[in-house]
């Protein structure tokens, strides 16, 4: 199997007195689709907060155990979060493009990061756009606002945004969610494709999204891991019954 | 939650038993005719035959329906695609109960020679697709193992009539014919036993997700 990307041992994590995660022990290969799936409330969107910190700015949170980026802390004292969120980008459930350009959107993240170089730049964007498989639908209009997209086509602009940044793991959110499913298809293959030069981790309640393009899954529930393995294997012969319950619909 | 999807799997399971039953019905009344020498009977047996094909059609629709509108996962899935891959089978013992039919009238109605272990390979074989069925029903992984043991009994009954009717032949050359007859009813219940073998691997598959076990043999006798 792949190197382990991200590592979590023994995380615990806390909303107040809510404890969210408990004993998560979980490691994420490089180069896969990894799928969190669950109940709602189960935890699995916190787990992908935690990665790269996203849950930061809620008051009240508390966490404890390992969860490591290539091999270093997470959750370290000294660790640049800025930093770490270029390395570890997200993609959200609903589509937020900035209300700027297309062009601008994809740079905003590569000129905060000191970015200057109009031609440097101009590839950048060109690139993302590409890896976002969505050149050429946006390629002459550049300059237009890019709230004038298409849901499905500001989703997959906010994957080129996010990739601009040249990130090493990008984190979904139930990204497609909110998507047709012709749009939800095309985000698909392109998580396929990514996977080649990324690690992906994706939030789906959405069993046959899981089933169709993750290579392993984790099942939360009530903020613990039931059971972690290879996709195929889970949907067809899953260890746990609660798994079985859950992703055969008899609960959740 | 989920009822209807519960009660559609209920219903599938309930019409695989029906077609388990009617396969139980034909090769019982083909070997009945056989032995008994029953034109009656035998004249039964092709229009149970279409019976089981228009089961089978109906089956497959069911389970197509279920594989496009719940995009079943774990056991529902097994389930489902098992019964797919199960009513290929009793369809062929369909099949070949009604191939033996056809070989009867051939046989001239004579009586079966006493050394000659047919009627024995008949209850043996009969035995394997009911228990077949029944491991079905009961979702009974023992059961089903034991049917795929038992196949080796068939196949035994198969290698021993055949060295009988060689030495029948050897004897007396005019019965060639006749013993050719017999060797090819022997044939099509061996391969029947072969269908309530495979039945009773997708009843293990459906219930334990294991695909390969207990399946070599027949993948043996295949070739």
């Amino acid at each position: 199997m792949a190197d382990t990307i991200i590592s979590a041992g023994n995380l615990d994590f806390y909303y107040g007195e809510t404890h969210a995660l408990k004993k998560i022990c979980l490691d994420i290969p490089e180069h896969n689709i990894t799928a969190l799936i669950g109940p709602s409330g189960c935890g699995k969107s916190t787990f992908l907060r935690t990665i790269n910190r996203m849950n930061d700015l809620i008051e009240g949170v508390k966490v404890t155990g390992s969860l490591t980026y290539r091999g270093e802390e997470i959750y370290a004292p000294d660790r640049d979060v800025t930093d770490l969120r270029k390395n570890i980008g997200m993609v959200f459930q609903k589509p937020n493009p900035f209300p700027m350009s297309i062009y601008d959107n994809v740079a905003y993240g590569p000129r905060t990061h000191g970015i200057r170089a109009k031609a440097r730049l101009d590839d950048i964007v060109e690139q993302s756009l590409r890896d976002a498989a969505i050149w050429d639908e946006v390629k002459d209009r550049l300059k237009k606002n890019a709230l004038g997209l298409s849901g499905g086509q500001q989703q997959r602009l906010c994957i080129a945004r996010a990739l601009a940044v040249k990130p090493d793991v990008l984190l979904m959110d139930e990204s497609t969610s909110a998507l047709d499913p012709i749009s939800t298809s095309r985000i698909e293959d392109l998580a396929m494709e990514l996977k080649k030069k990324y690690t992906i981790v994706i939030v789906t309640h959405n069993m046959q999204q899981a089933v169709r393009i993750s290579d392993r899954t984790a099942f939360f529930l009530l903020g613990e891991l039931i059971e972690y393995g290879d996709t195929e294997k889970m949907f067809s012969k899953p260890a746990d019954k609660r798994t079985e319950d859950y992703i055969t619909g008899r609960f959740g | 939650m989920r009822t209807r999807f519960d009660e559609q799997l209920n219903t599938l399971g309930q019409e695989l038993i029906k077609m388990g039953a009617l396969c139980e019905e034909v090769i019982s009344l083909a070997a009945s005719a056989l032995i008994q020498k029953d034109d009656a009977l035998a004249a039964k047996i092709a229009p149970l035959d279409h019976e089981i094909d228009e089961k089978e059609r109906q089956i497959e629709s069911m389970c197509l329906r279920l594989l496009l509108q719940q995009q079943p996962v774990a056991r529902d899935l097994r389930q489902i695609s098992a019964a797919l891959k199960m009513i290929t089978d009793m369809e062929r013992i369909g099949d070949q109960a009604e191939d033996i039919a056809e070989i009867l009238p051939f046989l001239n109605g004579r009586t079966l020679p006493e050394h000659i272990e047919i009627r024995e390979m008949a209850k043996a074989t009969i035995k394997m697709v009911t228990d077949s069925v029944d491991a079905y029903v009961k979702q009974d992984t023992s059961v089903a193992e034991a049917v795929i043991a038992s196949d080796d009994i068939v196949d035994d009954y198969f290698t021993e009539i055949k060295s009988s009717l060689i030495s029948l032949i050897a004897q007396n050359p005019t019965e060639g014919e006749y013993a050719l007859d017999l060797l090819m009813v022997a044939k099509y219940f061996e391969r029947i036993g072969d269908h309530a073998t495979n039945i009773a691997g997708w009843v293990l598959f459906s219930v334990t997700g294991e695909k390969t076990y207990g399946r070599p043999q027949t993948d043996e006798t295949e070739k």
